[in-house]
């Protein structure tokens, strides 16, 4: 079967299956929030100092905070049908627009952080694979877990005070050098200084999860038989890993890689704060500590339709890799 | 003529093991040698060696592989891997696993050909197509883009014979091409190979179990056991005439020595025991379940004499079978 016709049945399967999920998402979420002690309007009055009880009625009915739960739910539900995210009291605006300006510095953050992981987790696990058992597979070993058990913001601290404070190499935070007016290609080696420190904060951790995951499953596939009769075509044992071990080994790798696009939003919300990146997941804590629930709703809609595209984009790379998955 | 293929003294040894000793055979050009002997025999291994693939804990600890003039033991790793898929070939037993499931059979084919004659992807494509008809699979050009699991065992291991036999090897070792097929696939995949031994004029060691199909292919037969070489013959005065307590045996189990026997029908090791039982023994292998076994059996090993013209055998109290009393159940 033809390798487009694979990769269409399988998206066709996934996008069915999104709706109920996210619709599922935004309603638990949307009781969870309503646990939460206070409100916006709470938040803001303290925030304010001097507010009285006429004037944070008067925000609450502004912004629907007085109706009952179910209403309230009703009236989200009745925006997202119109494709709507609804609009934050705190930072006066629709929370789409506010999303729409965070997303992209996520995004790229974790494209980067998830490329570097996987780069990086891959070599490093080849090189442990072929070096099983010896010197250079045990070093690695010892890193990988020290990489797996220190959280990423001690990793991101430890990386600043290292590359910022005492080399001066890269810059300590933000997303850009400000008030500068490049263009162009220096322009994107500017916002790739910024992004170095934290991407590699957020990758350690999944480097040493797939350099595990990699060493693994390619000492798996090396004793099947398949590489012996590459090895009996002649091959070099280079060209044994790369033509045949590899691909072979990278089918679960992509698995994990799917499932990690969710932890990694997570894992960005500590990294952005401790990097000051202005992405969705400082968004995402500003909106918790200020109550802010419509804005937080609609950040964990996004995410959950983004984990679900990442699972789609895995099942359409596994579609590619393995062309048995058709046929089942 | 010299033999293309001289094997002298070979000793494979594993830290705690030596699976295969002291074996010799060889083999001339467009000779098809068979290999008979139950599991753990030390077949594939000596298979393995040829190819100067054996697993990474073995080592050859002794003895010469003389190929084409040249001894494998001593080759490097380029100059064998040159050798490798070129001049010599393996098919292997199981062609479920031995295929890369997530390539098309094409480019396995192709594989071996850029590698060794430095052909483009297209021509190397074509030349697959030409093997896949050469092996009989039907519609070549629509099958090369067909991934393993797509075909059938039978058609699997027809493309494991293409990749063999690609760049006209000078020797093709087959170890157990057919045992993991059917019944009928078997004598089709067999034919095949014979067939391409003659076009391509190729030496063939055909390692089986299968004591039918050392009747109607080989030109000579090697009986291991216990990675030991115990009688060596012509198929016809083995069958007719078998020397060895342990090839008796091998015939008396073997329930016909027809075309549609198979291994799976009557296992060979119906003679009581196990190959295990001879491990950490001295003398004979064969003697704790020889029945012809007497108390010098177990002094020294037995050398192999040579009791008629084209013949070996490692038993020195061996008699011509018609002076056997039970050779009546032999004759099947
Ligand atoms: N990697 C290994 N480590 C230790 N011993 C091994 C290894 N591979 C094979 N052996 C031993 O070598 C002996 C011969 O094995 P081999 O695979 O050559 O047998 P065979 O005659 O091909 O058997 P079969 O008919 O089952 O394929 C066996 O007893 C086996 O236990
Ligand atoms: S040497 Fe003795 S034990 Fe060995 S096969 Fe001959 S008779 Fe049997
Ligand atoms: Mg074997």
């Amino acid at each position: 079967m033809p390798a487009l016709l694979r990769i269409g049945r399988t998206l066709r399967r996934t996008l069915l299956q999104a709706i109920p999920t996210v619709l599922g998402i935004v309603i638990l979420n949307f009781f969870l929030l309503q646990l939460a002690p206070g409100d916006a309007a709470d938040v803001m009055a303290g925030e304010a100092g001097s507010a009285t009880a006429e004037s944070m009625a008067a925000l609450r009915s502004r912004f629907g905070l007085d109706n009952p739960v179910l209403v309230q739910l009703g009236h989200y539900l009745n925006n997202l049908a119109h494709f709507s995210l609804g609009f934050s009291p705190r930072y006066g605006m629709p929370v789409a627009d506010l999303i729409a300006q965070r997303l992209p510095g996520t995004l790229t953050l974790m494209a980067f952080a998830l490329t570097i992981a996987i780069l990086l987790g891959v070599i490093l696990g080849s090189l442990m694979a072929s070096f099983a058992g010896r010197i250079p597979d045990r070093l690695l070993s010892i890193f990988s877990l020290l990489f797996y058990s220190i959280p990423s913001f001690w990793i991101g601290l430890m990386l600043i005070v290292f590359f910022s404070v005492k080399l001066g190499w890269l810059p300590s935070g933000g997303a850009g050098t400000i008030g500068s007016r490049l263009t162009g290609l220096p322009a994107i080696l500017d916002k790739a200084r910024y992004m170095v420190l934290p991407a590699t904060s957020l990758a350690l951790f999944y480097v040493a999860i797939y350099a595990r995951l990699t060493r693994a499953s390619m000492l798996e596939v090396k004793n099947q038989d398949f590489v012996r009769t590459a090895y009996a075509k002649g091959l070099t044992p280079f060209g044994v890993t790369a033509r045949h071990i590899l691909r072979n080994a990278l089918i679960p790798i992509t698995t994990m890689a799917g499932m990690h696009i969710g932890g990694m939003l997570g894992g960005a919300v500590v990294v952005e704060t401790v990097y000051s990146w202005p992405g969705l997941g400082r968004l995402a804590f500003e909106a918790v500590m200020g109550r802010d629930f419509t804005v937080l709703l609609g950040i964990l809609l996004l995410s959950s339709l983004l984990v679900i595209i990442a699972n789609a984009a895995v099942d359409i790379i596994h579609a590619w890799l393995d062309p048995r998955i058709g046929a089942r | 003529m010299a033999p293309l293929l001289q094997v002298d003294n070979l000793t494979i040894r594993f830290p705690r093991a030596e699976p295969v000793r002291d074996l010799s055979f060889e083999i001339s050009q467009g000779e098809t040698l068979a290999i008979v002997g139950e599991s753990g025999s030390g077949k594939s291994l000596t298979a393995l060696a040829l190819m100067q693939l054996l697993p990474r804990a073995a080592r050859i600890a002794n003895g010469s592989i003389s190929f084409g003039g040249r001894d494998l033991t001593k080759l490097g790793a380029r100059e064998m891997r040159h050798l490798r898929g070129r001049e010599i070939a393996m098919i292997f037993q199981e062609p479920m696993t031995s295929l890369n499931p997530v390539m098309t059979i094409g480019r396995q084919i192709a594989e071996v050909l850029q590698v060794h004659e430095k052909l483009s992807s297209r021509a190397a494509r074509e030349r697959a197509i030409e093997l896949l008809r050469l092996v009989r699979i039907p519609a070549p050009e629509k099958r090369v883009d067909d991934y393993p699991h797509q075909l059938s065992g039978g058609m699997r291991q027809r493309v494991m014979i293409a990749i063999a036999v690609a760049c006209k090897p000078k020797l093709l070792i087959a170890d157990e091409p057919t045992t993991a097929l059917d019944v009928t696939i078997q004598a089709q995949v067999l034919d095949l190979l014979d067939t391409l031994r003659r076009e391509l004029q190729m030496a063939v060691v055909l390692i089986t179990h299968d004591l039918g199909v050392v009747a109607q292919w080989a030109d000579k037969v090697v009986v291991m056991y216990a990675g030991r070489k115990v009688e060596q013959a012509l198929p016809d005065d083995l069958f007719n005439d078998p020397l060895h307590p342990y090839t008796r045996g091998l015939l008396a189990a073997s329930p016909r020595l027809k075309h549609d026997f198979h291994y799976r029908d009557g296992a060979l090791t119906e003679i009581p025991g196990s190959i295990v039982s001879a491990v950490g023994e001295t003398g004979c292998p064969f003697r704790p379940r020889c029945n012809q076994a007497r108390a010098s059996c177990s002094h020294h090993v037995p050398q192999l004499t040579v009791p008629a013209e084209d013949r070996l055998v490692a038993c020195p109290f061996t008699t011509s079978i018609k002076a056997v009393p039970h050779a009546a159940a032999l004759s099947l």
